[in-house]
């Protein structure tokens, strides 16, 4: 017990003293996570509205297959993401394997489904008539998907901070493709997991206060911002 | 030439027709109502005038120019006309970026986006609304924002689907009377689905009925009310008195019509022998209790058989060989002392029954 205050103490001097590998580790797990997310929401925005406005064959089945994908485990995309660019697979030649970049390509096929579907049952809670009101009142089929698209915001971010959330606590996939290289490659999660494994607990104490404050601090924007408008 | 003009304009749902042949003409500065029962296509009608819909057969011609199937016409002319629906719905944003965001897609400047939507607001009295959430306002106040967020775009056709169908009466007569100063004083061409018909006749010039998909009558209120084309169109407006009968005399275009046992003159231009419908509206019966003069050509003496009141009147059934039902206030019927099984006159005018030739 003794032990796990200590480490708790000294945890939060790294956090206070603005210790350079945490803030390294943080800075580059937030880089990652964001990034993903970014470009997880430029592809699942328009894609989600695109099966929402559209009426095609197969588009429940679709959504159904969108929803299995929500749990998918992130060890099994680490193991897709790996083959495809380890040094024999089809993008080998990229020579991407253990990079930075890898990683954000993986957690962006992790959160995908997750986005999508998010994004998909978030246009459809936006009341049928808001798209013709708008389209009746003069706008253009761009116009009108974009209100609603406002509509939706609130059930949108969400979406957003779920994708987002998964991405910055995942471990697995981060650990199989990114490799853990201490300084290039290493997050917080991956982190956290190898010092816990080697017994330096004070790392991985400071790293989870961190990623727990973050969740939190997330959150706490999150809500603020959805009761500006109730 | 018709601002807007339909040609055989025919519409389907899943292969069930809810709009038949439809051919009508709106002139610019009209105001055009669309009266019918509910479901009987009315805001299918509106919904493909305003493009919301591709109509499964028949033209639609803006200005002379069939804006059919054309989608760059379409949205362009959509432009030029707004559409309040039925049950507007508001965005999720303040009642001054509601009315505005139909000029922010027209990309018209922020300085005259703020004047024109002032003015809208100030037209439906919403002014002090202006930084409310929308989503916060009562029914009568969305239809309210709902119009304003049309009129701002200063469009040159209002579409308006059954304007007061969902609000309270004092909500409703609101809404009335910010539409009826609009269609007096901006002569904006208004065409308005309603199936409230008073409402079509207080604020329409012309109307046409539509019944079961069909228009059944275009016409000058006073003409649908007074003279309607055919039953189902005299049923819906309220025609109550339809009587069986069969022209017997002729002279110039006086008839006499038999009615059972009786005889009623009217005024006609069918033909001895033709079997007719006489219809005479509640409104135009008059009650006295002796058979004075009275330049009325048809008086029958009858026993009342029902009183029920209706707001401030009531209505009075009599049979006198066949029933005849009228209209008085309370105040004449306590002067006439009226009552069940009571003996009174009922008199109508020759040009007050209105005849449509039956099918036998």
């Amino acid at each position: 017990m003794a032990e796990i205050w200590q480490g708790f103490l000294k945890a939060i001097q790294l956090i206070v003293t603005l210790d350079p590998e945490v803030l390294e580790i943080t800075g580059r797990t937030l880089a990652i996570s964001i990034s993903s997310t970014i470009i997880a929401a430029l592809m699942c925005l328009p894609l989600g509205s695109l099966i929402h406005f559209n009426n095609f064959r197969g588009k429940r089945t679709l959504i159904n297959l969108i929803q299995t994908f929500y749990s998918v485990p992130t060890v099994a995309v680490g193991l897709i993401v790996f083959l495809l660019f380890s040094r024999s697979g089809p993008l080998g030649f990229l020579e991407l394997l253990f990079t930075p970049q890898v990683m954000i390509i993986g957690q962006v096929i992790l959160i995908s489904p997750i986005m999508l579907g998010l994004v998909i049952a978030a246009l459809s809670g936006v009341d049928k008539a808001a798209h013709e009101t708008a389209v009746a009142i003069g706008a253009s089929q761009f116009q009108a998907t974009t209100i609603v698209i406002r509509e939706a915001r609130y059930a949108i971010y969400s979406a957003l901070i779920m994708g987002f959330g998964r991405a910055i606590s995942e471990v697995g996939l981060a650990l199989m493709v990114g490799g853990n290289i201490r300084g290039y490659t290493r997050v917080m999660t991956t982190a956290i997991s190898l010092e816990t494994s080697k017994g330096d607990i004070v790392l991985s104490i400071a790293l989870g206060i961190i990623l727990i404050s973050l969740a939190l601090i997330i959150n706490f924007a999150f809500s603020r911002l959805q009761q500006r408008w109730k | 030439m018709a601002l807007l003009e339909t040609v055989s304009l025919g519409h389907k749902y899943d292969g069930c027709p809810v709009l038949k042949d439809a051919n009508l003409g709106v002139n610019r500065g009209e105001a055009f109502g669309l009266i019918g029962p509910t479901g009987a296509g009315k805001t299918t009608l509106l919904r493909l005038l305003d493009f919301l819909e591709v109509p499964t057969s028949g033209k639609i011609y803006f200005e002379g120019v069939d804006v059919t199937l054309s989608g760059k016409h379409r949205l362009e002319t959509r432009r030029r006309m707004a559409f309040v629906q039925q049950k507007p719905i508001v965005f999720t944003m303040s009642v001054y970026d509601n009315v505005a965001c139909g000029l922010r897609w027209r990309r018209e400047a922020h300085d005259i986006i703020r004047k024109k939507v002032d003015n809208a607001l100030e037209l439906v009295n919403l002014a002090e609304y202006k930084n409310r959430n929308a989503k916060t306002l009562s029914g009568g106040e969305t239809q309210r924002v709902a119009i304003a967020r049309a009129l701002v775009t200063q469009p040159e056709v209002l579409f308006l689907d059954e304007p007061t169908a969902n609000l309270d009466p004092v909500s409703a007569s609101q809404v009335e009377k910010v539409l009826s100063n609009i269609i007096q004083e901006q002569r904006v061409t208004v065409i308005m689905a309603t199936h409230d018909m008073s409402q079509g006749q207080r604020l329409a010039d012309k109307i046409g009925v539509l019944i079961g998909g069909e228009i059944l009558q275009i016409g000058s209120p006073n003409e649908i009310f007074c003279a309607p084309k055919n039953m189902e169109v005299a049923e819906f407006v309220g025609v109550e008195n339809i009587l069986n009968g069969v022209i017997v005399e002729k002279d110039d275009n006086l008839v006499t019509i038999q009615v059972n046992d009786s005889t009623i003159q009217a005024v006609s231009d069918c033909e001895i022998g033709e079997a007719v419908y006489a219809l005479i509206r509640p409104e135009d019966i008059t009650f006295t209790l002796a058979k004075g003069r009275t330049s009325a050509r048809n008086t029958f003496q009858g026993k009342v058989t029902r009183m029920t009141p209706v707001g401030p009147l009531l209505r009075i059934e009599v049979d006198c060989g066949f029933n005849l039902l009228g209209v008085v206030t309370k105040m004449s019927a306590e002067e006439l002392d009226l009552d069940i099984g009571k003996k009174v006159y009922a008199s109508f005018k020759a040009t007050a029954v209105h005849t449509i030739k039956r099918w036998t």
